[in-house]
């Protein structure tokens, strides 16, 4: 089943060696439904942001290779999920809100409303002005004082 | 270190004391960077600091690390998904290998970037142990444009809007009733005079009752005269109110149709100055129903709801003195419901606000479906998805009404309350006055009167609840249009513009950069382009090639480096005057209803008739223009109906043609239409070309053949330079696109062949 091996080389970088020996340097891991269904297709890019190897699910790698990937996942995903929002400046755009996250507690800008993205399942994606994305689960699932708060940007 | 504190002001103080400990006597600080992310990408506080003699790093558990500068050392940095990596590498010993790495969100960027440029001059001054020359100019870390002395920010960069309007957004409307102050005010003054007039009648209706009728019920004679002198009274009250009436809706209809055209006018202006990045991310459906819907209830709101309420503050305040003057008691009974229905109004206010606001944004998802599966309709047919986008519109529609359905269980029980208020308020008056008569201290007429002016009085109160949503309304419109005067473009106008003389057309791009949302679309691109030359564009679809001629074009502005036209910063000139240099001809050329010798002259309105038909002559356009019924004079419909894909492209070349540019893009101009009018167009665009700077993206890469140089790119970067031939004889990106392109011309003719 092992159709490449990844290793790490000093510079920290991913190494993929595959079945027939040729040696990718560089190389990302890129989920395909980041959000729609993660561990299911992934894809090794090379630097010259061609595919390597297509993984059908992350279940499917031996240890040791989903070990790699995952810790490269880990450094390269950054989706914090909104735990709660504390308090926002205004409820007209831009707007800034102090929220907890599973990453910790910090503030994100909304520039606009257009920035909040609806997924299936009352989940939300929202844009800040750096581009980062905060993922909302289920806002149903929030708290109240969180929830009249969206509301408000809905 | 004094420039340091004031340049870092988010850098917390005692952070700062403590930064000041590691730096041994005889090392000094150079620059810091604030790290707001660990390893494990949580969000907390970090800081790298780089001194004459070394690099350390805070971790976010309070530990130091420290690295001598030394040579091998080299800082790099890279970002993806709007988190940033910084990483300190060592190359002495042969291979590379990673000392440390920090992360940190695009926000700290600026000083990033700062850090590593003194990192990489500090170091070399380390190495070489001459002192690091100091820096004649200052350049921005970001954008790399030059900064005045003492400019610690660039004026460039510096320029996101951040804070939220105001929440009194509806005071701002005041710079649209400005002009028509003088008209507002006859007509308040107008109305004041005719609420005054209604308000005569039932004053009448007191002697009326207490010195004709009651005296006459109880056997005195019918004084007749003093009748008919309080029935005229009567008649020429209503007579006088009707007047005024009549004159004030005239004057604040006249009012109301001008704040609208204005409103209107001022958004969409605004609306046209905004980039392409607004418009990206915005949809079509939203912005007509902004600039549609939401400024017409503004505008009735302002000329109609708000000098209503007005009115009725006064009436209701003139109406309370009638009553206080006529009977103190009574009119304490009479006011009595007044702050109840106050508080009500109150607490349906904030229910109601949000709801409309709500509703406005369903309403705007309704218009979305519209717009965009009507444009779109030939997808839907051909995918027979007749019947799922009918269940779209119908979802969104069904949101709206589930919406309104909400809303409408607090509005609902609102009126009707008020009434109930109202009726019960008058049993209080009919109680209260019937005991008073009983014990004399009231008579029939004043009792009489008191129930006719608080019939008025509570209509008023019921006019004011509905003004409630009136202005509920008119906030959150005003807020959603505001949100467009407030947008400030990200291609802004320059508070200074610098003249911009006749251009040679030499473009040159240094250390460009360009981020859409997150993703890093164009990096580090340098590249210097020669008055006259024609530079073709070379690479897969997605490798940036149509975002470089955006940002030549100024479409957007660049997130790193400058653009440059003759040396001049493209930033630092009005768009306008800039964009007057630049002809563009696009793949899907757009034409506008009207005609064709309007569309040719689209560029240049003031166009003689000579100048438009020898633009078509030059872009082998004039025949078959001839050919048409109307010649010059046809009509083209919205996307040019009725003309084909070739003929459109050299009304579109002709139009570029007319504004005689210096600088000329052609994005895939030829890639939509068949080989047979790709030459045609392309004798069109040698005239087209000739001495001007020419940048041209093709798919097909043998209509590049003219280029002086061939620019190839590959995922935002430029990957080689250089003449056909030459690109050839390399065998690299170029030289595979190329043959993968013959391989499949080979297979197509063979397919035709066959």
């Amino acid at each position: 089943m092992s159709r490449f091996a990844l290793t790490r080389n000093p510079a920290g970088r991913l190494i993929c060696t595959l079945a027939d020996g040729t040696v990718h340097a560089n190389v990302t891991p890129v989920r395909a439904f980041p959000l729609a269904a993660p561990d299911e297709g992934l894809a090794l890019m090379s630097q010259e942001g061609h595919e390597i190897a297509w993984i059908e699910n992350l279940a499917d790698l031996d240890a040791a290779n989903r070990g790699v990937i995952e810790d490269e996942l880990a450094g390269r995903e950054f989706m914090p999920e909104i735990r709660r929002i504390a308090e926002v400046s205004s409820f007209a755009t831009p707007s800034t809100w102090q929220i907890e996250t599973s990453r910790g507690n910090t503030a994100l800008v909304l520039k606009g409303e257009e920035d909040i993205r609806r997924l299936p399942d009352n989940g939300l994606l929202i844009a800040d002005n750096h581009g980062i994305l905060y993922l909302i689960r289920d806002r149903k699932a929030l708290d109240r004082h969180s929830r009249k708060i969206l509301e408000r940007f809905l | 270190m004094s420039s340091l504190a004031t340049s870092n002001t988010t850098l917390p103080n005692a952070w700062l004391a403590e930064a000041a400990t590691r730096i041994s006597a005889g090392d000094a600080l150079l620059a810091t960077l604030e790290l707001d992310l660990d390893n494990a990408l949580r969000f907390s506080r970090g800081l790298v600091l780089l001194s004459e003699h070394s690099l350390q790093a805070r971790e976010a558990n309070g530990e130091w690390q420290r690295w001598n500068l030394r040579a091998g050392l080299a800082l790099q940095h890279h970002d993806h998904a709007g988190i940033a990596t910084l990483e300190l590498m060592d190359n002495s010993t042969g291979t590379t290998t990673r000392l440390a790495a920090w992360r940190y969100t695009l926000e700290q960027n600026v000083a990033a970037l700062r850090l590593i440029e003194k990192f990489d001059k500090q170091l070399e001054a380390v190495i070489s142990g001459r002192p690091p020359e100091t820096e004649e100019v200052v350049a921005c870390p970001t954008c790399k444009a030059l900064l005045e002395p003492g400019q610690e920010e660039c004026p460039i960069c510096t320029r996101e809007l951040q804070t939220p309007p105001s929440t009194w957004t509806l005071f701002r409307l005041w710079r649209f009733a400005h002009p028509y102050r003088w008209k507002l005010l006859t007509g308040f003054l107008l109305t004041l005079a005719s609420t005054g007039a209604t308000l005569v009648p039932p004053y009448l209706t007191m002697p009326l009752m207490d010195n004709v009728l009651i005296p006459f019920q109880n056997g005195k004679p019918m004084n007749w005269s003093l009748a008919g002198m309080y029935l005229s009274g009567l008649l020429g009250a209503a007579a006088v109110a009707w007047v005024l009436g009549w004159i004030r809706t005239y004057i604040l209809a006249l009012v109301s149709e001008r704040i609208g055209r204005d409103l209107r006018t001022t958004t969409y202006k605004h609306l046209m100055g905004l980039s392409l990045e607004y418009f990206g991310g915005k949809r079509t459906g939203d912005l007509i129903a902004r600039i549609g819907n939401e400024t017409d209830r503004i505008n009735i709101f302002l000329s109609l709801d708000l000098l209503n309420f007005a009115t009725d503050v006064l009436m209701i305040g003139m109406t309370a003195v009638i009553l206080f003057s006529i009977d103190p008691w009574l009119a304490i009974a009479t006011l009595l419901p007044l702050p109840i229905i106050g508080w009500m109004i109150h607490f349906v206010r904030e229910k109601l606000r949000t709801g409309f606001e709500r509703i406005d944004r369903v309403w705007a998802e309704v218009t979305n479906v519209l717009a965009d599966t009507i444009p779109g309709i030939r997808v839907v047919k051909a995918f027979a998805q007749e019947k799922r986008e009918a269940d779209r519109f119908l979802e969104a529609n069904q949101r709206n009404l589930a919406m309104n359905d909400k809303l409408n269980k607090t509005w609902s029980i609102f009126t009707p309350t008020v009434t109930l208020l109202t009726e019960i308020g008058l049993l209080v008056v009919w109680v209260f006055g019937i005991w008073q008569i009983a014990h004399g201290a009231s008579t029939v007429g004043v009792l009489t009167a008191f129930l006719a002016y608080i019939g008025r009085f509570y209509t008023r109160l019921d006019s004011m609840s509905r003004i409630v949503s009136a202005t509920q309304r008119a906030a959150s419109s005003t807020k959603r249009i505001f949100d467009i005067l407030d947008h400030v473009s990200s291609v802004p106008e320059p508070v200074n513009p610098r003249p911009l003389p006749q251009v040679t057309g030499q473009i040159s791009m240094r250390d460009v950069g360009f981020r859409y949302g997150n993703r890093s679309v164009i990096r580090n691109l340098n590249l210097d382009i020669q008055p006259g030359e024609m530079i073709g564009l070379v690479g897969h679809s997605g490798s940036g090639k149509s975002t470089l001629v955006n940002l030549i074009c100024r479409f957007y502005d660049v997130t790193q480096g400058s653009v440059r036209i003759d040396g001049i910063d493209i930033r630092s000139v009005a768009v306008a005057d800039y964009r007057s240099n630049v002809g563009l001809v696009l793949q899907e050329p757009f034409l506008f209803f009207g005609t064709i010798a309007e569309n040719i002259a689209y560029g240049k309105p003031d166009a003689t008739r000579e100048e438009i038909v020898a633009a078509a002559r030059a872009a082998h356009a004039h025949e078959f223009i001839l050919r048409l019924p109307q010649g010059y004079d046809s009509l083209v419909g919205e996307r040019g109906q009725g003309l084909s894909g070739g003929e459109r492209q050299r009304i579109s070349i002709a139009r570029a043609l007319l504004i005689n540019p210096r600088i000329l893009i052609l994005d895939e101009a030829t890639s939509a239409v068949d080989t047979e009018t790709e030459k045609e167009i392309q004798k069109a665009l040698d005239n087209l070309v000739l001495g001007r700077t020419t940048i041209a993206i093709a798919h097909r890469l043998s209509t590049l053949r003219k280029a002086d140089r061939l620019v190839v790119m590959d995922r935002g970067e430029i990957v080689e330079i250089g003449n056909h031939d030459d690109l050839m004889a390399r065998e690299g990106h170029y030289f595979r696109l190329y043959q993968a392109q013959q391989r499949t011309h080979a297979e197509l003719a063979e397919g035709g062949e066959a």
